[in-house]
């Protein structure tokens, strides 16, 4: 259906435009000023000052591994990230973990999990699909690197950014 | 009516099925899936799951003194529907029966069978490996409950045991279906499966003393509708979701078993044998399954090389096909023989027909491959197109002129072999010996392998999974094979080494595919003529008349006579 907007009937000094030229000059000078005297900060001087404790706390950032307060790791290689992907940016190969393990119950845990961070697009799908509580998109969003490898997380740097998750829902443990 | 077929109502729409006919089956031919877990139908039916529990109703009985019911306008009799469920599996059909399967009653009773199948079922799909293709996990979506009303403690049994070589399994996982202790019972004739312990503590479990080590153990794992069973071989290696799978088939032996690979990214994961009730039926051995390992591995052959000077080198494919076609056209047409294996497509077979005639070759032959029948699925030929090289190479007794062909080269009458796709040194057919007299040897093969060192030329030859065409079967059955993943570096597959060996001797023949190879069998070979390759389908078909039969398939057919079995 059409919408007939009805244009605005102008007084014939809006007509000549220039009254609305010179308030918006205004507006620009006393911005302009307050800037120059210190009065107002508009400009965050990035990298010496960051927003880190602005972030809201449902800000997506890297993706990263977790281990609980058992110092489990809680990614078991079920390669459900790997295929809800939307970029197809995580590669996982699963292994079985050895029988003498603390945990060998869980019998599965990733050989090498990598996520290639410029292909990334921090949609947060691997946190929502993983059905282990594993992975989760952290706050860190300066990701940088001089080549393609360095661009990569491996299995390593993905704990080392996800770090020690508590309070999560421990279904490996035993039974008291 | 015939009075073999039987008029039965499913779902409120009248059919007609033999007589003899399983609910189950009636039903799936209507086109109604009827969930199930433990029915099988190359096995027999304990009916203990009670998954396909359904409605059933007959015609009512009249009273003494009643009249009886009508029929209306089409001839079916009114139904009276039974309060109870049936299970569809193991019931056969009757005169105007009516089945339901959808209803209050079958809900309610596939909910209730679900639930109780769930109660003590672990949790752990993340790391099964048959989630994905886990009938538990199907049924649980159409008929379980998105929580669970069990609060008591999940019965614990036996996890990762390792009951066979091959074979690992998971108590908890189970649900009792029975299927593997029928199949090792029923079709591998080595029952050593079975059930201990009663209630819900039933497990299943290997016989004391003995091991799941039968050759056709990996089928349980197949028909296992859980992760109870799974391959130690497949075990965690990719999910199965992520496969790409191709219906192809075997090429270890001359049963010409019907498998699907399923592959990632170039990479094959798994093969499990396909449905074809004249083939295989459902099954495979496991050696012939795991025969695979070595398509991924870095002993493959990835460049062609010539040597220069006692040393091979790499070459480009180019330079390597136009050096043999120069070599060869030293020789003259008595001082050359063709060595092809009996393990190349009805196609390959052709060019290396085009070959001969290009070069005006007397010898070509197979190098023949025997072994034992194992009185299942494994055949005595262990080539598996011996009778492509009977029908296409026009060869009566395939691999008859080997030893002739081995004096020939002794004697130095034949100088020059080209010898596709085999490696007669590790197989023992030759020996180094009786190849050393030769001057110019040529070979193909997928792996880097003794017989190669000594060739002046080597191709890369493409492996089974890495070609498409047609190949007959002991039994005279024409099927295909399909591509299922491309071959690494430079690798060729014969039927190309061999077009651009014609075109290098003796000019262009328009042939750009496999397909084109066939149109020409057609028209080259009687046995194929009026044949199109759409018409083999993925069954194959009956194509020529060997008298041979597989003992497997002709004890199933025993069994289905018999009615202890469906089989279809």
């Amino acid at each position: 259906m059409a919408i007939i907007v009805k244009r605005p009937k102008l007084k014939w000094w809006e007509q000549l435009y220039l009254p609305g030229i010179v308030k918006g000059l205004a507006i620009t000078a006393s911005h302009f000023v307050a800037t120059l005297t210190g009065k107002k900060k508009v400009t965050m001087q990035y990298p010496e000052e960051k927003w880190d404790s602005h972030l809201p706390d449902h800000y997506r950032g890297a993706p990263a591994l977790v281990t609980d307060e058992q110092e489990r790791e809680r990614c078991v290689a079920c390669q459900l990230c790997e295929f809800i992907c939307p970029p197809r940016a995580i590669t996982i190969k699963p292994e079985e973990i050895p029988s003498d393990d603390k945990w060998a119950k869980v019998e599965k845990r990733p050989k090498s999990f990598d996520i290639d961070m410029i292909r990334c697009i921090y949609c947060g799908l691997c946190e929502e699909v993983c059905p282990e509580q594993a992975i989760f998109l952290r706050k860190d969003y300066a990701i940088t690197g001089t080549s393609r490898e360095e661009m990569v997380h491996d299995k390593k740097r993905l704990y080392e950014i996800g770090g020690v998750r508590e309070g999560l829902v421990n279904k490996w443990n035993e039974l008291k | 009516m015939s009075e073999d077929l039987l008029d039965v109502q499913i779902d409120g729409v009248w059919h007609q099925f033999p007589k003899g006919t399983r609910m189950i089956e009636a039903c799936r031919q209507a086109g109604v899936e009827v969930p199930h877990y433990c029915y099988h139908p190359k096995l027999s039916s304990p009916g203990n799951c009670r998954m396909c529990l359904v409605q059933m109703g007959m015609p009512p009985r009249p009273m003494p003194g009643q009249d009886p019911a009508e029929p209306d306008e089409d001839g079916h009799l009114p139904i009276s529907w039974m309060p109870r469920p049936v299970i569809a599996c193991a019931n056969t059909i009757g005169p105007n029966m009516g089945i339901r399967t959808t209803g209050e009653l079958t809900e309610s009773c596939r909910e209730g069978v679900m639930e109780f199948l769930l109660a003590n079922h672990p949790l752990d799909c993340p790391i099964c490996d048959q989630a994905g293709e886990c009938s538990l996990q199907e049924f649980s979506v159409e008929h379980g409950k998105g929580s669970s009303r069990f609060r008591e403690r999940k019965v614990k049994k036996p996890k990762n045991v390792k009951v066979g070589p091959r074979i690992r399994l998971d108590d908890e996982r189970c649900i009792m279906c029975s299927r593997c202790i029928r199949f090792m019972d029923e079709v591998a004739d080595d029952p050593v499966l079975g059930f201990t312990d009663r209630g819900s503590h039933t497990v299943l479990t290997v016989h004391p003393g003995h091991e799941l080590d039968n050759n056709y153990s990996l089928n349980t794992a197949d028909i296992c509708p859980v992760g109870a069973l799974t391959s130690n071989d497949f075990r965690f290696q990719m999910r199965a979701w992520f496969m790409k799978e191709t219906k192809t088939i075997d090429t270890n032996c001359g049963t010409g078993i019907n498998i699907t690979v399923s592959a990632r990214q170039g990479e094959i994961y798994r093969i499990t044998p396909r449905q074809n009730n004249d083939v295989n039926s459902d099954w495979m051995p496991d050696s012939h399954r795991l025969n695979y390992h070595w398509i991924n591995s870095d002993i493959r052959l990835t460049e062609p090389l010539i040597k220069d000077g006692g040393r091979h080198r790499m070459a480009k494919y180019q330079e390597a096909i136009i050096t043999t076609a120069d070599k060869l056209r030293n020789f003259d047409h008595s001082e050359i023989a063709i060595i092809v294996s009996g393990r190349m497509t009805n196609e390959e077979m052709l060019m290396a027909r085009l070959l001969k005639r290009t070069l005006n070759v007397k010898d070509i032959d197979i190098i023949p491959r025997r072994g034992e029948s194992d009185n299942y699925l494994i055949s005595e030929d262990r080539n598996p197109n011996t009778n492509g090289a009977k029908s296409v190479l026009g060869l009566k007794d395939p691999g008859a002129s080997i030893d002739a062909l081995k004096k020939d080269i002794a004697n130095r009458k034949i100088k020059a072999l080209i010898l596709l796709q085999e490696d007669p040194l590790t197989d023992g057919a030759f020996s180094a010996e009786d190849l050393k007299p030769l001057e110019f040897l040529v070979t193909s093969y997928p792996l880097a392998n003794p017989t190669a060192d000594l060739a002046d030329v080597v191709f890369p030859g493409a492996c089974w999974a890495e070609k498409s065409g047609t190949m007959i079967n002991v039994t005279g059955r024409l099927q295909k094979l399909n591509k299922a993943v491309d071959g690494p570096g430079q690798t060729m597959a014969p039927w190309e080494i061999l077009r651009d060996l014609i075109q290098a001797l003796g000019g262009g023949n328009g042939i750009y595919s496999s397909a084109d190879i066939f149109n020409l069998l057609t028209k080259e070979i009687s046995d194929f003529s009026g044949l199109k390759l759409e018409d083999i389908g993925d069954q194959g078909i009956p194509f020529l008349d060997t008298g041979v039969t597989l003992p497997l398939v002709e004890r199933e057919k025993a069994r289905i006579a018999k009615g202890e079995i469906v089989g279809v």
